[in-house]
């Protein structure tokens, strides 16, 4: 099943990516052909059988409840591309 | 006068132990080599001129976390970001005196297999600088088999160390899946990343992997290790069952001469005392390239919605409202292939969609892990060609996705079960090393140190390139 311009824009939505006209032909195109190559695992009748989310028998995985440093405030901000005295800043949101 | 090219790490090891070099030299003698070869095959992103342990030195992919040393996983969105702490594995690098001789170039988020999707320009392959030293540790293993470096780490999500160790003729471990911490690693794909060590000879590996494993508390993927990591000293195969499965070694996309090389090792296998036998694993290589490519992008998809322009990396300066940032930041920081494993794998969650794609990629990841450990039964190892081709041309493939992907098809199903790989060097096709890559049991990697280090010794492989012997 092919994926549409619809679909594509909803996606590219959904995953916060503005994508140019240009990079949406050539993405959309890819797309299907990554899809179609994919879609191979649906021949597989695994009724029953259980996913894996992770490859090992981990069953919660507990630490002493010990207090460790943190980053500073300062470092937490070193990367900020805008900072506004201890806040990151963002441009507004839309309306 | 320092010969980086065929110094092993456990010589310069010696070197420094025993005061015949310091540090500072060591660090130093790397440094030059790097000014003088780096230039044509861009190995590093970042180089460190000064000296900055006590022991000898390494190289780090940058994916991994390096305080107060800029980390860009090789992506635009990530520039001029500077950690303000150390990855675990970075930090126990440190705490053993090893001194950092800068970050290695690696895909765009360690997406690829050839090295030439990161925004900062290919690595070229030290044995033909034509071609590709494959990815996406293209830069780690590059730089081990240029010289530029003793050893070096790497990491792994569906055969980023052990493609690259495979296409550069250089040692390259994927460990068993939760002995390595990822604290302060860049995440690709969480279920599958591992951080993983690249050297020149078997007992490197064995020995940067003792250095770098075990529990990490800020890591609860993490396991100790069940054994004491052994330096491998055996010979002989003797007492070993070593699997030969058909779908991995018969696979029509693997090349004529890789198959050659590869079957002479098994035969060597037999002549050190093994016990070779066919086997099958009728799914892995045959469902395991879609189920990794559902799988991984879709986590993929989630590990980058971080990349928003917020907190740090890159932020597109001519955004008007928030939604207009996020969306303009992410189109402009992230390059082609970040872009389309974020949309597959957004789609392959989308409503509608989740239960045909991701929900059954992860049924098609249980069927693996059981198709493997039943094999694990009969055999103590599992052998086939790591990389089903040499080293292809830069450009080769960069125009087709889906042909990139086949270049792991042979190293993903091993992936998708969480079980260790190595790929040690088998010997030459078309002049361009080949890699033999050894599957085994969860925490098996003893076993298979001793099994590359057997077959290391009885192949007597030269890992220098022959134009820079």
């Amino acid at each position: 099943m092919a994926i549409d311009r619809e679909q594509l824009l909803h996606v590219a939505h959904l995953a916060r990516l503005e994508l140019p006209e240009e990079e949406l032909e050539r993405l959309g195109a890819q797309l299907n052909d990554i899809l179609a190559a994919v879609s191979k695992v649906s021949e597989l009748d695994l009724a029953g059988v259980p996913p894996t989310s992770h490859p090992l028998d981990l069953v919660n995985v507990w630490d002493a409840d010990d207090p460790r440093p943190c980053l500073t405030v300062e470092e937490a901000l070193a990367n900020a591309p805008q900072r506004d005295g201890d806040f990151f800043r963002v441009p507004p949101a839309g309306s | 006068m320092i010969d980086t090219l065929r110094l092993t790490a456990e010589d310069a090891l010696g070197l420094v132990e025993r005061g015949e070099v310091s540090s500072a030299e060591l660090h130093e003698a790397y440094v030059a080599a790097i000014a003088g070869r780096d230039p044509e095959l861009h190995c590093y992103l970042r180089v460190l001129e000064e000296p900055n342990g006590t022991s000898i030195p390494i190289a780090l992919k940058d994916v991994i976390g390096t305080k107060g040393v800029e980390t860009t996983a090789g992506s635009k969105i990530l520039q001029g970001y500077v950690p303000v702490y150390d990855s675990t594995v970075a930090a126990r690098c440190k705490a053993r005196g090893l001194s950092l001789l800068g970050k290695t170039n690696t895909d765009e988020f360690a997406m690829g297999s050839s090295t030439e999707n990161s925004a900062y320009g290919p690595t070229r392959n030290p044995w033909d600088p034509s071609r590709v030293p494959g990815g996406s540790g293209g830069g780690s293993a590059a730089a081990v088999s240029a010289g530029l470096a003793p050893w070096a780490l790497g990491s792994d999500t569906g055969g980023s160390i052990k493609q690259p160790s495979a296409l550069c003729g250089n040692v390259g471990l994927r460990p068993t899946y939760g002995t390595v911490s990822r604290y302060g690693i860049v995440a690709f794909a969480s279920s599958l990343d591992q951080v993983g060590p690249v050297a020149r000879t078997v007992r490197d590996c064995a020995l940067l992997y003792s250095i770098i494993s075990g529990r990490d508390h800020s890591d609860s993927t993490t396991v100790e290790l069940p054994y004491a990591v052994e330096l491998p000293q055996a010979e002989d195969l003797k007492g070993l069952r070593v699997g030969v499965p058909r779908e991995f070694n018969e696979h029509e996309a693997i090349e004529p001469g890789v198959r050659e090389a590869v079957q002479r090792a098994i035969e060597l296998c037999r002549v050190l005392g093994a016990e070779v036998g066919e086997c099958s694993l009728p799914h892995a290589v045959e469902y395991g390239m879609p189920c990794y490519y559902l799988i991984a992008p879709a986590e993929a998809s989630s590990n980058l919605a971080r990349y928003d322009g917020v907190r740090y990396g890159y932020r597109s300066p001519s955004a008007a409202d928030r939604l207009e940032m996020y969306e303009r930041t992410r189109d402009e920081g992230f390059g082609d292939e970040p872009k389309r494993r974020i949309m597959v794998g957004t789609y392959a969650l989308s409503a509608g969609y989740y239960d045909a794609y991701y929900g059954q990629a992860q049924k098609v990841r249980t069927l693996l892990i059981r198709e493997h450990a039943e094999q694990f039964e009969r055999f103590d190892v599992l052998v086939s060609p790591t990389s089903p081709t040499v080293a292809f041309q830069l450009g080769a493939r960069t125009a087709n996705p889906l042909a990139m992907y086949l270049s792991d098809l042979l190293t993903i199903p091993s992936c998708l079960a969480g079980l260790p790989g190595l790929s040690v060097p088998c010997g030459l096709s078309e002049g361009l090393p080949v890699g033999l890559q050894l599957i085994g049991p969860q925490f098996s990697e003893n076993t298979l140190f001793r099994v590359g280090h057997a077959l290391e010794r009885a192949i007597g492989f030269d890992g220098v390139p022959e134009r820079l012997r």
